[in-house]
Protein backbone atom coordinates (compact mmCIF):
# COMPACT_ATOMS: atom_id res chain seq x y z
CA UNK A 1 0.00 0.00 0.00
CA UNK A 2 1.29 3.15 -1.01
CA UNK A 3 2.20 5.58 2.01
CA UNK A 4 0.13 8.39 2.24
CA UNK A 5 2.30 11.62 3.55
CA UNK A 6 -1.07 13.79 3.50
CA UNK A 7 -4.86 12.85 4.15
CA UNK A 8 -7.68 15.83 3.31
CA UNK A 9 -11.09 13.82 4.67
CA UNK A 10 -14.24 16.09 4.32
CA UNK A 11 -12.42 19.67 4.87
CA UNK A 12 -15.02 22.18 5.29
CA UNK A 13 -14.51 25.83 5.65
CA UNK A 14 -16.74 28.86 6.02
CA UNK A 15 -15.95 32.55 6.06
CA UNK A 16 -19.67 33.56 7.94
CA UNK A 17 -22.10 32.30 5.38
CA UNK A 18 -19.99 31.60 2.85
CA UNK A 19 -18.95 28.11 2.17
CA UNK A 20 -15.59 28.00 0.29
CA UNK A 21 -14.50 24.69 0.61
CA UNK A 22 -17.52 21.62 0.67
CA UNK A 23 -15.97 18.39 2.03
CA UNK A 24 -13.20 18.03 0.06
CA UNK A 25 -11.04 14.89 0.19
CA UNK A 26 -7.80 13.68 -1.39
CA UNK A 27 -4.69 11.92 -0.31
CA UNK A 28 -1.17 12.68 -1.07
CA UNK A 29 1.50 10.18 -1.37
CA UNK A 30 5.21 10.77 -0.47
CA UNK A 31 7.08 12.21 -3.67
CA UNK A 32 3.79 13.08 -5.81
CA UNK A 33 3.54 16.32 -6.86
CA UNK A 34 -0.14 17.55 -6.89
CA UNK A 35 -1.01 20.47 -9.22
CA UNK A 36 -4.28 22.62 -8.03
CA UNK A 37 -6.41 24.60 -10.47
CA UNK A 38 -9.10 26.24 -10.94
CA UNK A 39 -11.04 29.36 -11.50
CA UNK A 40 -9.78 32.58 -9.55
CA UNK A 41 -11.84 32.55 -5.82
CA UNK A 42 -12.68 29.06 -5.56
CA UNK A 43 -10.79 28.36 -2.84
CA UNK A 44 -7.48 26.99 -4.20
CA UNK A 45 -5.44 29.72 -1.38
CA UNK A 46 -7.67 28.41 1.54
CA UNK A 47 -7.70 25.06 0.75
CA UNK A 48 -3.46 25.72 1.33
CA UNK A 49 -3.79 27.94 4.28
CA UNK A 50 -5.83 25.24 5.73
CA UNK A 51 -3.38 22.28 4.96
CA UNK A 52 -1.07 24.42 7.37
CA UNK A 53 -3.49 25.36 9.94
CA UNK A 54 -3.31 29.40 9.04
CA UNK A 55 -7.07 29.13 8.75
CA UNK A 56 -9.01 27.07 11.34
CA UNK A 57 -11.62 24.61 9.69
CA UNK A 58 -15.23 24.16 10.21
CA UNK A 59 -15.41 19.95 9.70
CA UNK A 60 -13.33 17.29 8.58
CA UNK A 61 -9.84 17.31 9.19
CA UNK A 62 -5.87 17.50 8.01
CA UNK A 63 -3.50 14.61 8.39
CA UNK A 64 0.14 14.37 8.03
CA UNK A 65 0.88 11.31 8.37
CA UNK A 66 -0.87 10.21 11.31
CA UNK A 67 -1.04 13.66 13.51
CA UNK A 68 -3.64 16.05 13.04
CA UNK A 69 -2.65 19.56 11.96
CA UNK A 70 -5.04 22.38 13.48
CA UNK A 71 -4.73 25.78 14.69
CA UNK A 72 -4.27 25.54 18.22
CA UNK A 73 -3.41 21.53 18.39
CA UNK A 74 -0.67 20.23 19.85
CA UNK A 75 2.23 20.08 18.32
CA UNK A 76 1.26 22.67 15.28
CA UNK A 77 5.00 24.41 15.54
CA UNK A 78 6.87 21.10 14.98
CA UNK A 79 4.06 20.09 12.31
CA UNK A 80 4.47 22.90 10.88
CA UNK A 81 8.19 22.68 10.10
CA UNK A 82 6.99 19.51 8.32
CA UNK A 83 4.91 21.60 5.72
CA UNK A 84 6.60 24.17 3.73
CA UNK A 85 5.16 27.29 2.05
CA UNK A 86 5.39 29.82 -0.25
CA UNK A 87 3.31 32.30 -0.75
CA UNK A 88 2.70 34.66 -4.08
CA UNK A 89 4.45 37.50 -2.72
CA UNK A 90 5.81 39.62 -0.21
CA UNK A 91 6.75 37.03 2.08
CA UNK A 92 10.87 37.59 3.02
CA UNK A 93 11.10 39.34 6.03
CA UNK A 94 12.23 43.01 4.99
CA UNK A 95 14.26 43.63 7.61
CA UNK A 96 16.69 40.27 7.41
CA UNK A 97 19.40 39.52 4.74
CA UNK A 98 18.80 36.89 2.33
CA UNK A 99 20.78 34.54 4.75
CA UNK A 100 19.08 35.65 7.77
CA UNK A 101 15.92 35.31 6.39
CA UNK A 102 16.79 31.73 5.65
CA UNK A 103 18.50 30.72 8.44
CA UNK A 104 16.29 32.46 11.49
CA UNK A 105 13.58 29.49 11.31
CA UNK A 106 16.32 26.77 11.78
CA UNK A 107 18.59 28.62 14.19
CA UNK A 108 15.55 30.13 16.40
CA UNK A 109 12.71 27.33 16.04
CA UNK A 110 14.66 23.94 15.48
CA UNK A 111 17.75 25.21 17.51
CA UNK A 112 20.15 24.05 14.81
CA UNK A 113 23.91 25.29 14.69
CA UNK A 114 24.45 28.24 12.95
CA UNK A 115 27.70 27.04 11.11
CA UNK A 116 25.46 23.96 10.00
CA UNK A 117 22.60 26.16 8.67
CA UNK A 118 24.47 28.84 7.28
CA UNK A 119 26.49 26.19 5.31
CA UNK A 120 23.40 24.59 4.24
CA UNK A 121 22.10 27.63 3.30
CA UNK A 122 24.78 28.91 1.12
CA UNK A 123 24.21 25.52 -0.52
CA UNK A 124 20.49 25.52 -1.44
CA UNK A 125 21.55 29.66 -2.37
CA UNK A 126 24.05 28.38 -4.96
CA UNK A 127 21.60 25.39 -6.65
CA UNK A 128 19.59 28.48 -7.20
CA UNK A 129 21.98 30.90 -8.35
CA UNK A 130 21.34 33.35 -5.88
CA UNK A 131 24.89 32.82 -3.82
CA UNK A 132 26.27 36.45 -4.48
CA UNK A 133 22.94 37.76 -2.97
CA UNK A 134 23.22 36.26 0.60
CA UNK A 135 24.12 39.11 2.51
CA UNK A 136 21.53 41.80 -0.03
CA UNK A 137 18.08 42.63 1.40
CA UNK A 138 14.99 41.42 -0.10
CA UNK A 139 14.28 45.27 -1.43
CA UNK A 140 17.68 44.78 -3.62
CA UNK A 141 16.45 41.67 -4.89
CA UNK A 142 14.07 41.46 -8.62
CA UNK A 143 10.99 39.69 -8.03
CA UNK A 144 12.20 36.30 -9.30
CA UNK A 145 15.23 36.03 -7.46
CA UNK A 146 13.03 37.06 -4.33
CA UNK A 147 10.55 34.20 -4.90
CA UNK A 148 13.40 31.46 -5.18
CA UNK A 149 14.85 32.79 -1.64
CA UNK A 150 11.55 31.84 -0.29
CA UNK A 151 11.87 28.33 -1.91
CA UNK A 152 15.14 28.41 -0.53
CA UNK A 153 14.21 29.65 3.18
CA UNK A 154 11.11 27.08 3.06
CA UNK A 155 13.75 24.03 1.86
CA UNK A 156 16.18 24.67 4.64
CA UNK A 157 13.76 24.32 7.50
CA UNK A 158 13.32 20.28 6.20
CA UNK A 159 9.72 20.07 5.39
CA UNK A 160 8.38 16.82 3.70
CA UNK A 161 5.70 19.04 2.33
CA UNK A 162 6.06 21.89 0.35
CA UNK A 163 2.93 23.91 -0.41
CA UNK A 164 3.17 26.60 -3.46
CA UNK A 165 -0.09 29.41 -3.85
CA UNK A 166 1.21 30.71 -7.12
CA UNK A 167 4.49 32.08 -6.70
CA UNK A 168 4.68 33.28 -10.30
CA UNK A 169 1.53 35.23 -10.55
CA UNK A 170 2.97 38.90 -9.22
CA UNK A 171 6.18 38.50 -11.48
CA UNK A 172 7.30 40.24 -14.61
CA UNK A 173 6.85 37.35 -17.82
CA UNK A 174 11.14 36.90 -17.93
CA UNK A 175 10.96 35.90 -14.57
CA UNK A 176 8.89 32.86 -14.15
CA UNK A 177 10.65 30.80 -15.78
CA UNK A 178 13.70 30.42 -13.49
CA UNK A 179 10.80 30.23 -10.71
CA UNK A 180 9.06 28.06 -12.45
CA UNK A 181 12.99 25.81 -12.95
CA UNK A 182 13.80 25.23 -9.30
CA UNK A 183 10.06 23.94 -8.63
CA UNK A 184 11.08 21.25 -11.98
CA UNK A 185 14.27 20.61 -10.14
CA UNK A 186 12.59 20.12 -6.72
CA UNK A 187 9.97 17.98 -8.43
CA UNK A 188 12.80 16.07 -9.76
CA UNK A 189 14.50 15.25 -6.33
CA UNK A 190 11.22 13.25 -5.01
CA UNK A 191 10.23 16.24 -3.22
CA UNK A 192 6.47 15.62 -2.10
CA UNK A 193 4.48 19.10 -3.69
CA UNK A 194 0.99 20.98 -3.84
CA UNK A 195 1.49 23.52 -6.20
CA UNK A 196 -1.48 26.16 -7.03
CA UNK A 197 -1.07 27.55 -10.14
CA UNK A 198 -2.00 28.95 -13.70
CA UNK A 199 0.61 28.05 -15.78
CA UNK A 200 -0.70 25.69 -17.48
CA UNK A 201 2.08 23.95 -19.16
CA UNK A 202 3.85 24.19 -16.22
CA UNK A 203 1.27 22.08 -14.65
CA UNK A 204 1.15 20.03 -17.20
CA UNK A 205 4.77 18.85 -17.32
CA UNK A 206 5.15 18.79 -13.31
CA UNK A 207 2.26 17.39 -11.83
CA UNK A 208 1.74 13.41 -10.89
CA UNK A 209 -2.17 14.31 -10.07
CA UNK A 210 -4.44 17.45 -11.05
CA UNK A 211 -6.94 18.52 -9.13
CA UNK A 212 -9.47 20.88 -10.55
CA UNK A 213 -11.45 22.76 -7.61
CA UNK A 214 -14.95 24.50 -8.79
CA UNK A 215 -16.78 26.30 -6.41
CA UNK A 216 -15.39 24.80 -3.43
CA UNK A 217 -15.59 21.61 -4.65
CA UNK A 218 -13.17 18.96 -6.17
CA UNK A 219 -14.96 18.38 -9.51
CA UNK A 220 -11.84 16.65 -11.55
CA UNK A 221 -9.17 14.72 -10.40
CA UNK A 222 -7.05 13.22 -12.80
CA UNK A 223 -3.31 12.85 -14.16
CA UNK A 224 -1.99 15.15 -16.32
CA UNK A 225 -2.38 13.76 -19.71
CA UNK A 226 -6.09 12.63 -19.39
CA UNK A 227 -6.71 16.30 -17.77
CA UNK A 228 -5.42 18.51 -20.12
CA UNK A 229 -6.17 16.34 -22.90
CA UNK A 230 -9.49 15.33 -22.41
CA UNK A 231 -11.12 16.32 -19.52
CA UNK A 232 -13.96 14.94 -18.26
CA UNK A 233 -16.12 17.45 -16.54
CA UNK A 234 -17.65 20.19 -18.70
CA UNK A 235 -16.79 22.93 -16.27
CA UNK A 236 -12.89 21.17 -16.61
CA UNK A 237 -13.63 22.00 -20.25
CA UNK A 238 -14.82 25.73 -20.08
CA UNK A 239 -12.21 26.34 -17.76
CA UNK A 240 -9.01 25.14 -20.07
CA UNK A 241 -10.72 27.12 -22.81
CA UNK A 242 -10.29 30.45 -20.99
CA UNK A 243 -6.68 29.75 -21.99
CA UNK A 244 -6.89 28.81 -25.32
CA UNK A 245 -7.35 31.80 -27.94
CA UNK A 246 -8.90 31.24 -31.76
CA UNK A 247 -6.51 32.38 -34.82
CA UNK A 248 -8.66 35.94 -35.85
CA UNK A 249 -6.47 35.86 -38.67
CA UNK A 250 -8.79 34.28 -41.45
CA UNK A 251 -11.17 37.39 -40.18
CA UNK A 252 -12.34 39.51 -43.16
CA UNK A 253 -11.50 42.70 -43.23
CA UNK A 254 -13.21 45.52 -41.58
CA UNK A 255 -14.89 48.47 -43.78
CA UNK B 1 19.02 93.52 23.79
CA UNK B 2 21.28 94.06 26.41
CA UNK B 3 22.34 90.87 28.72
CA UNK B 4 23.60 91.53 31.68
CA UNK B 5 26.41 88.68 31.66
CA UNK B 6 27.36 88.86 35.41
CA UNK B 7 23.55 88.01 35.93
CA UNK B 8 24.15 85.17 33.69
CA UNK B 9 26.71 83.64 34.91
CA UNK B 10 25.38 84.18 38.75
CA UNK B 11 22.21 81.97 37.50
CA UNK B 12 24.16 79.48 35.53
CA UNK B 13 24.62 77.12 38.37
CA UNK B 14 21.28 77.22 39.00
CA UNK B 15 20.25 76.31 35.73
CA UNK B 16 22.41 73.20 35.42
CA UNK B 17 20.86 71.90 38.55
CA UNK B 18 17.55 72.37 36.93
CA UNK B 19 18.40 70.98 33.82
CA UNK B 20 19.70 67.75 35.39
CA UNK B 21 16.29 67.60 36.86
CA UNK B 22 14.38 67.95 34.40
CA UNK B 23 16.49 65.52 32.54
CA UNK B 24 16.21 63.05 35.12
CA UNK B 25 12.73 62.93 35.33
CA UNK B 26 12.53 63.30 31.39
CA UNK B 27 14.13 60.02 31.17
CA UNK B 28 12.74 58.16 33.52
CA UNK B 29 9.44 58.96 33.03
CA UNK B 30 10.15 58.13 29.19
CA UNK B 31 11.71 55.14 29.82
CA UNK B 32 8.43 54.13 31.80
CA UNK B 33 6.56 55.45 28.82
CA UNK B 34 8.11 53.39 26.41
CA UNK B 35 7.32 50.08 28.67
CA UNK B 36 3.95 50.86 29.22
CA UNK B 37 3.35 52.16 25.77
CA UNK B 38 4.75 48.43 24.26
CA UNK B 39 2.84 46.92 26.83
CA UNK B 40 -0.57 48.33 25.92
CA UNK B 41 0.19 48.10 21.83
CA UNK B 42 1.12 44.31 22.46
CA UNK B 43 -2.44 44.10 24.30
CA UNK B 44 -4.12 45.96 21.70
CA UNK B 45 -2.73 44.58 18.56
CA UNK B 46 -3.49 40.86 19.94
CA UNK B 47 -6.82 42.34 20.52
CA UNK B 48 -6.75 40.73 24.34
CA UNK B 49 -10.29 40.65 25.63
CA UNK B 50 -11.42 42.76 28.86
CA UNK B 51 -7.33 43.79 29.00
CA UNK B 52 -7.99 45.89 26.03
CA UNK B 53 -10.62 48.10 26.72
CA UNK B 54 -9.59 49.24 29.96
CA UNK B 55 -6.02 50.10 27.72
CA UNK B 56 -8.56 51.72 25.43
CA UNK B 57 -9.98 53.96 28.63
CA UNK B 58 -6.33 54.80 29.58
CA UNK B 59 -5.38 56.21 26.39
CA UNK B 60 -8.41 58.12 25.82
CA UNK B 61 -8.14 59.91 29.50
CA UNK B 62 -4.62 60.34 29.20
CA UNK B 63 -5.00 61.55 25.61
CA UNK B 64 -7.65 63.91 26.26
CA UNK B 65 -6.33 65.66 29.48
CA UNK B 66 -3.51 68.45 29.76
CA UNK B 67 -0.15 67.21 31.98
CA UNK B 68 -0.57 69.78 34.53
CA UNK B 69 -4.32 68.37 35.26
CA UNK B 70 -2.54 64.89 35.63
CA UNK B 71 0.11 65.71 37.54
CA UNK B 72 -2.68 67.99 39.84
CA UNK B 73 -4.28 64.45 40.78
CA UNK B 74 -0.90 62.51 41.16
CA UNK B 75 0.30 65.30 43.92
CA UNK B 76 -3.04 66.18 45.33
CA UNK B 77 -5.39 63.27 45.18
CA UNK B 78 -3.33 60.51 45.30
CA UNK B 79 -1.99 60.94 49.03
CA UNK B 80 -5.94 61.50 50.10
CA UNK B 81 -6.53 58.21 49.20
CA UNK B 82 -3.33 57.13 51.00
CA UNK B 83 -0.84 56.60 48.11
CA UNK B 84 2.16 59.16 48.90
CA UNK B 85 4.23 60.59 46.52
CA UNK B 86 6.80 63.18 46.59
CA UNK B 87 7.10 65.64 43.73
CA UNK B 88 10.11 63.91 42.23
CA UNK B 89 8.11 60.56 41.61
CA UNK B 90 5.02 62.99 40.75
CA UNK B 91 6.39 64.14 37.58
CA UNK B 92 8.33 60.61 36.23
CA UNK B 93 4.89 58.87 37.18
CA UNK B 94 3.15 62.41 35.23
CA UNK B 95 5.19 62.24 32.29
CA UNK B 96 4.91 58.05 32.09
CA UNK B 97 1.35 58.41 32.47
CA UNK B 98 1.05 60.84 29.60
CA UNK B 99 3.91 59.10 27.21
CA UNK B 100 2.21 55.85 27.58
CA UNK B 101 -0.50 56.48 25.94
CA UNK B 102 1.24 58.50 23.21
CA UNK B 103 4.10 55.64 22.70
CA UNK B 104 1.04 53.34 22.70
CA UNK B 105 -0.54 54.53 19.65
CA UNK B 106 2.70 54.62 18.06
CA UNK B 107 3.51 51.21 18.36
CA UNK B 108 0.29 50.30 17.71
CA UNK B 109 0.19 51.55 13.76
CA UNK B 110 3.54 50.30 13.79
CA UNK B 111 2.47 46.85 14.49
CA UNK B 112 -0.93 47.37 12.43
CA UNK B 113 1.50 48.88 9.01
CA UNK B 114 3.32 44.78 9.09
CA UNK B 115 1.06 43.04 6.70
CA UNK B 116 -0.40 39.68 7.75
CA UNK B 117 1.62 37.84 5.75
CA UNK B 118 4.67 38.41 7.53
CA UNK B 119 3.38 36.62 10.07
CA UNK B 120 1.67 34.03 8.31
CA UNK B 121 5.04 32.89 6.58
CA UNK B 122 6.76 33.18 10.24
CA UNK B 123 4.55 31.04 11.74
CA UNK B 124 4.74 28.55 8.10
CA UNK B 125 8.31 28.13 8.76
CA UNK B 126 7.72 26.80 11.90
CA UNK B 127 8.42 29.65 14.32
CA UNK B 128 6.48 29.81 17.40
CA UNK B 129 3.84 33.02 17.80
CA UNK B 130 6.26 34.47 20.90
CA UNK B 131 9.33 34.51 18.08
CA UNK B 132 7.17 35.91 15.45
CA UNK B 133 6.75 38.13 17.55
CA UNK B 134 10.42 38.86 18.76
CA UNK B 135 12.26 38.11 15.84
CA UNK B 136 10.15 38.77 12.49
CA UNK B 137 7.24 41.43 13.70
CA UNK B 138 8.57 43.60 16.70
CA UNK B 139 11.56 44.39 14.80
CA UNK B 140 9.61 45.97 12.03
CA UNK B 141 7.06 47.33 13.73
CA UNK B 142 9.44 49.41 15.96
CA UNK B 143 11.41 50.50 12.85
CA UNK B 144 8.45 51.86 11.50
CA UNK B 145 7.69 53.74 15.18
CA UNK B 146 11.11 55.62 15.27
CA UNK B 147 10.10 58.52 13.01
CA UNK B 148 6.62 59.15 15.58
CA UNK B 149 8.95 57.50 18.48
CA UNK B 150 11.34 60.57 18.21
CA UNK B 151 8.30 63.09 17.87
CA UNK B 152 6.91 61.71 21.08
CA UNK B 153 10.21 62.22 23.33
CA UNK B 154 10.80 65.39 22.05
CA UNK B 155 7.35 66.33 22.99
CA UNK B 156 7.45 64.74 26.06
CA UNK B 157 10.49 67.13 27.00
CA UNK B 158 9.01 69.72 26.43
CA UNK B 159 5.94 68.78 28.42
CA UNK B 160 8.51 68.84 31.48
CA UNK B 161 7.49 72.26 31.69
CA UNK B 162 4.88 72.46 33.61
CA UNK B 163 6.66 70.34 36.59
CA UNK B 164 7.01 73.81 38.36
CA UNK B 165 3.59 73.80 39.30
CA UNK B 166 3.97 70.86 41.56
CA UNK B 167 7.42 72.95 43.27
CA UNK B 168 9.84 70.63 41.51
CA UNK B 169 12.64 73.15 41.04
CA UNK B 170 13.18 71.89 36.87
CA UNK B 171 13.91 74.96 34.54
CA UNK B 172 10.82 76.95 34.29
CA UNK B 173 10.67 76.95 38.28
CA UNK B 174 14.06 78.25 38.21
CA UNK B 175 13.04 80.65 35.80
CA UNK B 176 9.91 82.05 37.16
CA UNK B 177 11.80 81.77 40.49
CA UNK B 178 14.43 84.32 39.15
CA UNK B 179 11.86 86.54 37.70
CA UNK B 180 9.90 86.99 40.86
CA UNK B 181 13.38 87.73 43.07
CA UNK B 182 15.23 89.81 40.52
CA UNK B 183 12.82 90.95 37.74
CA UNK B 184 15.94 90.30 35.11
CA UNK B 185 13.31 88.46 32.73
CA UNK B 186 15.67 88.85 30.07
CA UNK B 187 18.49 87.32 31.32
CA UNK B 188 16.33 84.65 32.98
CA UNK B 189 14.49 84.05 30.13
CA UNK B 190 17.34 83.61 27.55
CA UNK B 191 18.94 80.86 29.70
CA UNK B 192 15.42 79.38 29.56
CA UNK B 193 15.70 78.60 26.11
CA UNK B 194 19.35 78.20 26.08
CA UNK B 195 18.81 75.29 28.50
CA UNK B 196 15.89 73.78 26.43
CA UNK B 197 17.49 73.95 23.09
CA UNK B 198 20.67 72.43 24.66
CA UNK B 199 18.67 69.36 26.19
CA UNK B 200 16.49 68.91 22.74
CA UNK B 201 18.63 69.77 19.98
CA UNK B 202 20.85 66.56 20.57
CA UNK B 203 17.62 64.71 20.67
CA UNK B 204 16.32 66.05 17.61
CA UNK B 205 19.80 65.15 16.26
CA UNK B 206 19.91 61.49 17.15
CA UNK B 207 16.26 61.28 16.54
CA UNK B 208 17.45 62.17 12.91
CA UNK B 209 20.26 59.57 13.11
CA UNK B 210 18.29 57.11 14.08
CA UNK B 211 15.36 57.49 11.43
CA UNK B 212 18.05 57.54 8.95
CA UNK B 213 19.55 54.37 9.93
CA UNK B 214 16.11 52.75 9.84
CA UNK B 215 15.43 53.92 6.61
CA UNK B 216 18.62 52.35 5.29
CA UNK B 217 18.15 48.86 7.12
CA UNK B 218 16.55 47.16 4.27
CA UNK B 219 12.81 48.31 4.17
CA UNK B 220 9.90 49.01 1.57
CA UNK B 221 9.02 45.58 -1.14
N1 LIG C 1 -10.12 36.08 5.07
C1 LIG C 1 -11.23 35.92 4.33
N2 LIG C 1 -12.41 36.39 4.78
C2 LIG C 1 -13.54 36.23 4.06
N3 LIG C 1 -13.60 35.60 2.87
C3 LIG C 1 -12.46 35.12 2.36
C4 LIG C 1 -11.21 35.25 3.06
N4 LIG C 1 -10.24 34.68 2.32
C5 LIG C 1 -10.85 34.21 1.22
N5 LIG C 1 -12.17 34.47 1.23
C6 LIG C 1 -13.14 34.08 0.19
O1 LIG C 1 -12.97 32.70 -0.06
C7 LIG C 1 -13.10 32.43 -1.42
C8 LIG C 1 -11.89 31.67 -1.90
O2 LIG C 1 -10.74 32.49 -1.81
P1 LIG C 1 -9.30 31.96 -2.22
O3 LIG C 1 -8.38 33.09 -1.97
O4 LIG C 1 -9.05 30.68 -1.56
O5 LIG C 1 -9.48 31.74 -3.77
P2 LIG C 1 -8.39 31.33 -4.85
O6 LIG C 1 -8.90 30.11 -5.50
O7 LIG C 1 -7.06 31.25 -4.22
O8 LIG C 1 -8.47 32.54 -5.86
P3 LIG C 1 -7.29 33.21 -6.72
O9 LIG C 1 -7.05 32.31 -7.90
O10 LIG C 1 -7.87 34.51 -7.13
O11 LIG C 1 -6.09 33.34 -5.84
C9 LIG C 1 -13.32 33.73 -2.12
O12 LIG C 1 -14.68 33.88 -2.39
C10 LIG C 1 -12.87 34.77 -1.12
O13 LIG C 1 -13.64 35.92 -1.25
MG1 LIG D 1 -5.29 32.39 -4.38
Amino acid sequence: MAEHLLTVRGLTKRFGSNTVLKDISFQVERGEVIVVIGPSGCGKSTLLRCINALEPIEGGEVLLENDVVNPGGKNLIELRQKIGMVFQSYDLFPHLTVLKNITLAPMKAQKRKKAEVEAEAMALLERVGLKDKAQSYPRELSGGQKQRVAIVRALCVHPELLLFDEVTAALDPEMVREVLDVMLNLAATGKTMIIVTHEMRFARAIADRVLFLDGGDIVEEAPPERFFTAPETERAKRFLETFEFKSVKARPATP
Amino acid sequence: MDLNTEVLTQYLPLYQKAAVLTVKIGYFGIVLAIVIGLFCALIQYHKIPVLRRIIAVYIEISRNTPLLIQLFFIYYALPKIGISTNAESCGVAGLAFLGGSYMAEVFRSGLEAIPPIQKESAYSLGLSPLKTMFHVILPQAVSISVPGFVANVIFLLKETSVFSAISLMDLMFTAKDLIGLHYNTIEALFLLVVFYLIILLPVSVLGSLLERRVRHAGFGS
